[in-house]
């Protein structure tokens, strides 16, 4: 199998998408003759031509708006938000249309589209090229939300969500885009959303977590493993809807969590699998939930003391999972 | 004027007019009875919404609406029967089966589009759909309606913006009834046409008499056809007054005068309508009495159909949350 970047998978899953199915396009900002500003839809251009890799105004609500319109026209639009930092502006199409499309119309209208953006830190990108967004979306029955770690499962998830006849945000962990490689299957393949991954096998503890965090995890339950822990590493892959069965059963095993998010703490998405896990996973747990996530500040600052002050890293991970395995 | 509208065309007018006057009549009584929770009125607004109705080819072009839409509702085929379960929100209710407010249209069958209740939320699904249209290489039309208030808002600059920038075939509609809720036309914008908004923009806006169903619809009909020819988006006002409250919650009385909405009452397009209709000897007092007759038939039908109709399970309010639950619902 050959090895390729993450967003050489993402590259492939759309040019494959687009092959496909004469439904889908493209739309966003500088996604055309640029190709993005990171690269993800270069050569679609050229391939495809005008009509199905649509350069847009620069104005977030109406790429959304516009793609929620195509789509219930019968279209299959992947929009573009150059940044999740950006989606701000397209919150209510996202939360008050496209999620409540399906449910308010009886089921009449439904919204197939693919909202992709770049998310999180560590690239020097400052408050407003940092941030992860996917709390906010994460709360919205309607949408589903993908956040993939690797390629394989970027190229399978992205082709997937493509195909899903729901609205579903597909945030990339844009400092894996270049960083991440592996292989990915030959051919044809999908990877079905709501389906975890336990990416590593362990008995003593087991870390839950997603896209950035995922790599810096597997990092540092190999740090620890010559330690003597063994962390079990569960891969999220969607985030909306959960599944909430491969994390119980490999708690239920462990005994001990923790999760991992680079998004802040509160109110974060950790806060919802730590919910999960003592509702219904309180009798097999020997030692308290453990939750490491980036600071309670507004954003990841630009200078790099600070930025690195912010984020989650390999180092930081593995000294929470010797804290909880110490316990 | 009205030259290419054949005699039958202008007396279905009326009748969707008059039928939407008398629902929306029984409606507000119905709220008044405590029979149900919410209304809000189409009253003043007929002439404007038949016009465009009128214009376009039903269940062939697409349709974006807002909540005061029920006389172009009607004229694109939706019953006073389902009308009446919305009001009530009862099963069966084809907008939403009771999960929206009353007048929060969708009707698939029809080629209308769900809205909700954040305003100018529909422009850029109108765009969406005459790109998606334009990509195709087909010749329909979309048409969207907003209050003026609505182009405040960006989301209204951002769907128009891309109609011009790509040359789609879309109509946009601003129904200026002078007041969105209760704030005035000049504390929410600088200019003395909604329309004239568009020149900004790139594209031709043009504004229309909404409450004279013949000035409007031949406005109307040359920015639909524009469109159809592929020559682009228009911006059309329809200039109109709103006769009613803003909704069944709202008291008009603490915003404007009494002595300002009989005044305008002076202009009601019903009577507008039926003047014209009389001069031209295509309405008789027998007619008019005929048409309030079949009116009155069919707003009794459908509050006592809406009034036995069940109201929805309430484990239906459980789905359907995503499309593979849609078979459910």
């Amino acid at each position: 199998m050959p090895e390729i970047t993450l967003i050489e998978a993402i590259r492939q899953a759309m040019d494959e998408e687009l092959a496909r199915d004469e439904r889908v396009f493209i739309v966003g900002e500088d996604v055309g003759k640029r190709g993005g500003v990171f690269r993800a839809t270069q050569g679609l251009y050229e391939k495809y031509g005008p009509k199905r890799v649509i350069d847009s105004p620069l104005a977030e609500l109406s790429i959304v708006g516009v793609g929620i319109g195509a789509a219930l026209y019968g279209m299959r639009p992947i929009c573009e938000i150059q940044f999740a930092d950006f989606i701000h502006p397209a919150f209510n199409q996202i939360v008050n249309e496209a999620a409540k499309m399906c449910y308010r119309s009886n089921g009449e209208w439904t919204v197939p589209m693919v909202i992709r953006a770049p998310y999180g830190g560590g690239i020097g990108g400052g408050l407003y090229h940092s941030q992860s967004v996917e709390a906010f979306f994460a709360h919205v029955p309607g949408l589903k939300v993908v956040i993939p770690s690797n390629p394989a499962d970027a190229k399978g998830l992205l082709k997937a969500a493509v195909r899903d006849p729901n609205p579903v945000l597909y945030f990339e962990p844009k400092k894996g885009y270049r960083l991440i490689k592996g292989e990915v299957p030959e051919g044809e393949y999908l990877v079905p959303l709501g389906k975890a991954r336990v990416s590593r096998q362990g008995e003593d503890l087991t870390l839950i977590t997603y896209g950035m965090t995922h790599y810096y995890a597997l990092k540092a339950a190999q740090m620890v493993a010559a330690e003597g822990i063994e962390t079990e590493v569960i891969d999220l892959r969607t985030l909306l809807p959960i599944d909430r069965e491969t994390i119980l059963q490999s708690v239920k095993k462990t005994a001990r969590a923790l999760i991992v998010h680079e998004d802040n703490l509160t109110g974060g998405y950790g806060a919802e699998i730590a919910a999960i896990l003592a509702e219904q996973a309180f009798m097999d747990l020997d030692a308290p939930i453990k939750r490491l996530a980036g600071p309670d500040v507004p954003a990841v600052p630009f200078s790099h003391p600070m930025q690195d002050w912010f984020m989650p890293n390999a180092e930081k991970i593995a000294a929470a999972i010797r804290e909880l395995a110490a316990f | 004027m009205d030259g290419t509208l054949p005699d039958q065309t202008l007396l279905e007018m009326y009748w969707t007019m008059l039928l939407s006057r008398r629902l929306d009549e029984r409606a507000w009584a119905l709220h008044r009875q405590g029979k149900i929770a919410f209304h809000i009125s189409a009253i003043g607004h007929e002439a404007a919404q038949i016009a465009i109705a009128s214009a376009i080819r039903r269940g062939y072009d697409w349709i974006a609406p807002y909540y005061r839409d029920l006389t172009l509702m009607l004229a694109l085929g939706y019953t006073p029967r389902e009308f009446m379960l919305s009001l009530m929100g009862k099963k069966g209710d084809p907008s939403s089966g009771g999960r929206q407010m009353p007048s929060h249209w969708s009707l698939k069958r029809a080629n209308v589009i769900s809205h909700s209740a954040p305003v100018a939320t529909q422009t850029s699904h109108a765009a969406g759909i005459g790109l998606a249209i334009k990509l195709r290489g087909e010749d329909k039309v979309v048409i969207t309606t907003v209050g003026e208030g609505s182009t405040s808002q960006g989301e209204w600059y951002e769907g128009v913006n891309w109609a011009a920038v790509h040359q789609l075939p879309v109509v946009f509609i601003i129904v200026n009834n002078l007041y969105a809720i209760s704030v005035r036309q000049e504390q929410q914008m600088a200019v003395a046409n909604a329309a004239d908004k568009a020149l900004g923009l790139g594209l031709p806006g043009v504004s229309a008499d909404g409450m004279d169903f013949l000035a409007m619809y031949h406005v109307m009909k040359e920015a639909v056809e524009r469109a159809r020819r592929g020559e682009g988006p228009t911006v059309v006002e329809a200039k109109v007054y709103r006769i009613t409250p803003h909704s069944s919650d709202d008291d008009d009385r603490s915003y404007r005068s009494r002595e300002e909405v009989e005044q305008f009452k002076q202009r009601d397009p019903l009577v507008i309508a039926r003047q014209h209709l009389e001069k031209q000897g295509l309405l008789t007092p027998s007619k008019i009495e005929e048409f309030e007759q079949r009116a009155r038939e069919l707003v009794e039908d459908a509050v006592r159909f809406g009034e036995s109709a069940p109201y929805p399970d309430p484990e239906e309010a459980a789905y359907p949350v995503y499309a593979e639950e849609v078979p459910r619902a």
